[in-house]
């Protein structure tokens, strides 16, 4: 937690390590954009940093109401760091619902910036308060963070006055004024931000005066920092010590769009994405939509089902097929993936996980697919399952989703989370040239007529069975969901062979293990405790681990990317520690596995409120299990 | 993908016979449609490593495993959306669908009616015998109203569907239809809709003896086919009946039966089949025995509409010669990236 003490009355910068900003307004007051600029100028500043918009569920809800608040969060340092943040230093409230609906999570002695102007008896009446309320007075809020009223929409409206535009057209530009007292809150360039707007509004969009509305709204917000007394003091957060090279800022959706369309070069394999839209995954079908001229194929299906069928069909025909989607739509998907696994046939499945069950909370994060993803089908239907621990590790595991996928020829299911796919991070763009190829080897045309091509005959290395794909004379075929013979596969009903396919649906994907790397432990690896996580909680975890450690608590921790097979040295790790923890973001699902597979105590922290771990609670809940253990 | 660097094989129905036991009951209406469509095949000139037979699950959706070409027996009800991916990856496939009336529009219907609005270039074989076979005689989605089975001792209360309006109003761009014993019909129309780019659909009046027999002896019949059914020819008048005297003739807007000879009635008052013209096919889509007799053969094509998947594959070329970053690393880097030195 950065020292931001509210009675210091300095006027030179102080220097802080990490702060947490939080722009909230209404959901048409543009804080996403807001939110979205001031990251990427904290990128060219050099801290490290990471994100979490917060979109409430409604589209449009009505204006000012508390339903109707979106939020930005933005979490920068001068030292690695791997959360968006659990308390917030500084809050933007554009209106009373966005003050109500945030105060609490600002942490004692932050500051709230609001726009006073929208404090009117019909806001606050929208935002559930009493008409003669005033909840920026109200010792509550007063006595424990430093209020900072600002005329902002007032200002807003006089200093662009002179641009003839209307009223509407000029509050719309509220969010550049709160983001340029924000720079200049935290002395960042406004440089960056003014080509963004003069490149987006003024040269894509052709509205050069909407630009320069918002370039004025940008610096006057700037200059009110610098001239209003009310803001007593400025802070600096220095470049973070990252490892060099050239990075950019990535969200796990945009990370898994590029990962998938890599793949499909490295295999070279045209990549067709079957999907139905769905929050939070529609924007990989977005953005892949829009690689096209990369020879990416979008079909955007009748139904979650046909969406799933269809990249089967792609696959059953050579192609790279994929789906995405979360998961309910994964529920949906169950029966078309036990096909594809009696199939034998390479499938991607993206599963961008919300809080369910049902409909549940389609903007809020949960990793509670886990189970679903390793059982959720009819009869044994084992997948890959992989889970990628960051936003930028989505390309890896993309990727790696092909790669196994391909090589067991067996459906791999990806377990991204709503944190990782809207949640952003500087990433050290990797060099594409080190990254190994997919081999894809497809049996070629047979001339001699009198030898029968056997569809199930098995690698010896991989027990895969080959991929022969229509157009290939000589190879014609039949497959199905119906049991089949190994090696003929041909249909059939004999006990003991089913018995054997079973085996060896799930062996070729046991076999992976020595494919994929060996699970590391890091932290202090002689301890009695080891702190186990999953996919999108890696971040949380490892801040958590390192604070305890940092207070002399002895931790391992490791992390699972690999679900799936698990890594092979896993249960050799699991042994040599006698106290092991699983977070997790459900109520128990890796612990489960971990337990029935390895025969091991583990024992579970499980928050499940629709967000990610706050680095506090997870600290607590380690000590108290530890302490549990020896009080 | 295709292997056109040689010439096409000359075939023969047997070559498309695999080496499976074909199982259905005997006497199924089935056989004969197995018969058809390996005789149609050689006619096609399609090489049969080209040829994928997908279908979904029950009788007739055993037929892939009997044809010796590329086949895949999917789940229930989707395999037009499996048949869709297929083609999405290789247009130049020739992919061939074959339900029944239960796979197709109960639990299919809605992937029915989206590949065939998008004019994915399948050709369907729809086998209609009006009952679940495979699960042992439930009624069906083409069932009469009043179909008194093991699930509706009191007789069923649901309307049957129209398969061929329906395609029509799905948006179909080649509905046709014939019986599973009429083998002429039945490879001529499957030669037909082997050359159409886009989605055809061929309702085919198959018996099942088991469970429903006799249902369609109304119209499949030396003796009922002549006047209960009438056979369409592009560009021919509506003629039918044993004495080939009766037509359809549109009266106050209505397909209405006819007799040259009669009332003043000359061929020249018959309708003439314009298979172009989608509003008659809706009328001719609604001629249902005993009022009229039932069309048999094209009742509609349009073969102008791109087929969904060429059109998906041009989009792809079309941006790739657009527009494009000089290599993947440039798409990767994106337009914002950032030094950190050492
Ligand atoms: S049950 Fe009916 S449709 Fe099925 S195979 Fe037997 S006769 Fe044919």
């Amino acid at each position: 937690m950065p020292d931001t003490s509210v009675d210091t009355q300095s006027t030179t910068p102080t220097q802080v390590e990490a702060v947490t900003v939080r722009f909230a307004g209404d959901s048409g007051d543009g804080m996403q954009l807001a939110g979205g600029q001031f990251t990427s100028t904290t990128a060219l500043v050099g801290n490290d940093f990471s994100t979490f918009p917060d979109y409430p569920a409604e589209i449009r809800a009505p204006r000012g109401t508390t339903f109707g608040v979106s939020g930005f969060q933005v979490h920068f340092a001068a030292r690695p760091i791997h959360t968006p943040g659990d308390a917030v230093d500084v809050l933007v409230a554009m209106n009373p619902a966005a003050l109500k609906t945030n105060v609490g999570d600002v942490r004692p002695g932050g500051m709230v910036i609001a726009d006073e102007d929208e404090f009117t008896k019909v806001n606050l009446k929208k935002a559930g308060y009493g008409p003669e309320d005033s909840p920026l007075d109200e010792p509550a809020i007063k006595d424990r963070c430093r209020v900072v009223r600002v005329p902002l929409s007032r200002m807003v409206r006089e200093k662009l006055s002179e641009t003839g535009q209307g009223a509407k057209e000029i509050d719309r530009c509220r969010n550049m004024f709160a983001l340029g007292m924000v720079c200049w809150l935290y002395d960042r360039p406004l440089e960056p931000t003014i080509e963004w707007l003069e490149s987006y509004f003024g040269r894509k969009k052709n509205l050069p005066a909407v630009a320069e509305m918002n370039v004025m709204a940008l610096k006057a917000g700037w200059a009110f920092g610098e001239t209003t007394e009310a803001i007593p003091e400025r802070y600096v957060v220095p470049a973070a010590d990252l490892p060099p090279g050239r990075y950019r800022k990535i969200s796990g959706n945009e990370a898994m769009v590029l990962g998938l369309a890599f793949a499909g070069e490295l295999a070279s394999k045209q990549v067709t994405y079957c999907g139905y839209p769905i929050t939070p995954a529609s924007d990989v079908l977005h953005g892949l939509a829009n690689l096209k001229r990369w020879g990416v194929q979008t079909f955007q299906a009748e139904d979650e089902i046909a969406a799933a069928c269809a990249a089967i069909g792609v696959s059953y025909a050579g192609g790279i097929g994929v789906t995405g989607t979360s998961g309910p739509g994964l529920a949906l998907k169950g029966e078309a993936l036990g096909l594809a696994v009696m199939l034998e046939l390479p499938i991607i499945v993206i599963d961008v996980q919300r809080a369910g069950p049902a409909t549940g909370m389609p903007t809020k994060t949960e990793q509670a697919d886990l189970l679903q993803a390793f059982y959720g089908r009819s009869g044994e239907a084992p997948c890959i399952v992989l889970a990628p621990s960051s936003p930028a590790d989505c390309f890896d595991m993309a990727i790696e989703a092909v790669r196994l996928s391909t090589r067991a020829m067996c459906p791999a299911i990806i377990l991204s989370d709503a944190g990782l796919a809207n949640g952003a991070e500087p990433w050290r763009i990797p060099d594409l040239k080190s990254i190994d190829a997919i081999e894809i080897n497809h049996p070629v045309a047979q001339s001699d007529d009198s030898e029968v091509f056997h569809p199930y005959e098995r690698d010896v290395e991989t027990q895969a069975r080959r991929w022969a794909i229509p157009g290939t004379p000589g190879l014609e075929h039949r497959v199905g969901g119906l049991e089949k013979e190994d090696v003929t596969g041909n249909v059939s009903y004999d006990g003991p062979n089913h018995q054997h396919m079973i085996h060896m649906r799930s062996a070729k994907i046991e076999r992976l293990a020595d494919v994929i790397p060996p699970i590391e432990v890091g932290g202090d690896t002689a301890a009695d405790t080891l702190v186990i996580g999953w996919g999108g909680t890696q971040g949380a975890i490892t801040s958590a681990v390192g604070r305890l450690r940092a207070d002399g608590v002895q931790l391992a921790s490791a992390h699972l990317r690999y679900l799936n097979p698990m890594p092979c040295n896993l249960g050799e790790v699991l042994a040599r520690y006698p106290r092991i923890i699983v977070p997790e973001i459900n109520s128990g699902q890796l612990q489960l596995l971990l337990r029935a597979q390895y025969l091991v105590n583990a024992q579970g922290i499980n928050v499940i409120q629709g967000r990610g771990f706050h680095v506090d609670e997870l600290v607590q809940g380690i000590q108290a299990i530890i302490e549990g253990a020896n009080g | 993908m295709s292997s056109s660097d040689t010439a096409l094989p000359t075939y023969k129905p047997k070559d498309f016979a695999s080496d499976q036991d074909v199982r259905w009951c005997p006497g199924c209406g089935d056989y004969a449609v197995l018969a058809a469509v390996r005789k149609a095949l050689p006619n096609i000139g399609k090489r049969k490593e080209d040829i994928v037979f997908v279908s979904g699950i029950g009788c007739a959706a055993r037929f892939p495993y009997y044809m010796e070409t590329y086949g895949m027996h999917s789940i229930h009800g989707r395999a037009p959306a499996f048949a869709t991916g297929i083609k999405l990856a290789n247009p130049e496939l020739d992919v061939w669908l074959v339900s029944g009336d239960g796979d197709q529009f109960s639990i299919g219907g809605n992937h029915t009616i989206h590949a065939m609005r998008r004019n994915v270039g399948l050709r369907i074989l729809m086998l209609n015998n009006r009952i679940y076979g495979l699960t042992k005689g439930q009624y069906s989605p083409t069932s009469e109203r009043g179909k008194i089975t093991k699930s509706t001792p009191m007789g069923s209360l649901d309307q049957p569907v129209n398969p061929l309006a329906l395609a029509l109003a799905a948006e179909c761009t080649f509905v046709a239809r014939c019986i599973d014993i009429d083998a002429k019909t039945l490879t001529a129309t499957m030669e037909r809709a082997a050359e159409h780019e886009g989605c055809a659909f061929i309702e085919v009046y198959q018996d099942c003896n088991i469970f429903n027999h006799q249902a369609w002896f109304y119209a499949s019949q030396k003796n009922t086919r002549p006047s209960n059914t009438v056979d369409l020819m592009h560009g021919e008048p509506l003629i039918f009946g044993e004495e080939r005297n009766m037509g359809i003739a549109i009266i106050d807007g209505k397909a209405s039966v006819v007799t040259i000879g009669e009332d003043g009635v000359t061929e020249d008052d018959i309708l003439v089949h314009d298979e172009t013209d989608r509003s008659t096919a809706f009328l001719l889509a609604n001629m249902f025995h005993p009022e009229l007799p039932e069309a048999l053969g094209v009742l509609y094509c349009n073969p102008d509409r791109p087929a969904y998947e060429q059109a998906s594959h041009e989009q792809v070329v079309e941006a790739m010669a657009t527009n494009r970053e000089t290599d993947i690393a440039t798409l990767v880097a994106g337009h914002d990236t950032w030094m950190v030195e050492d």
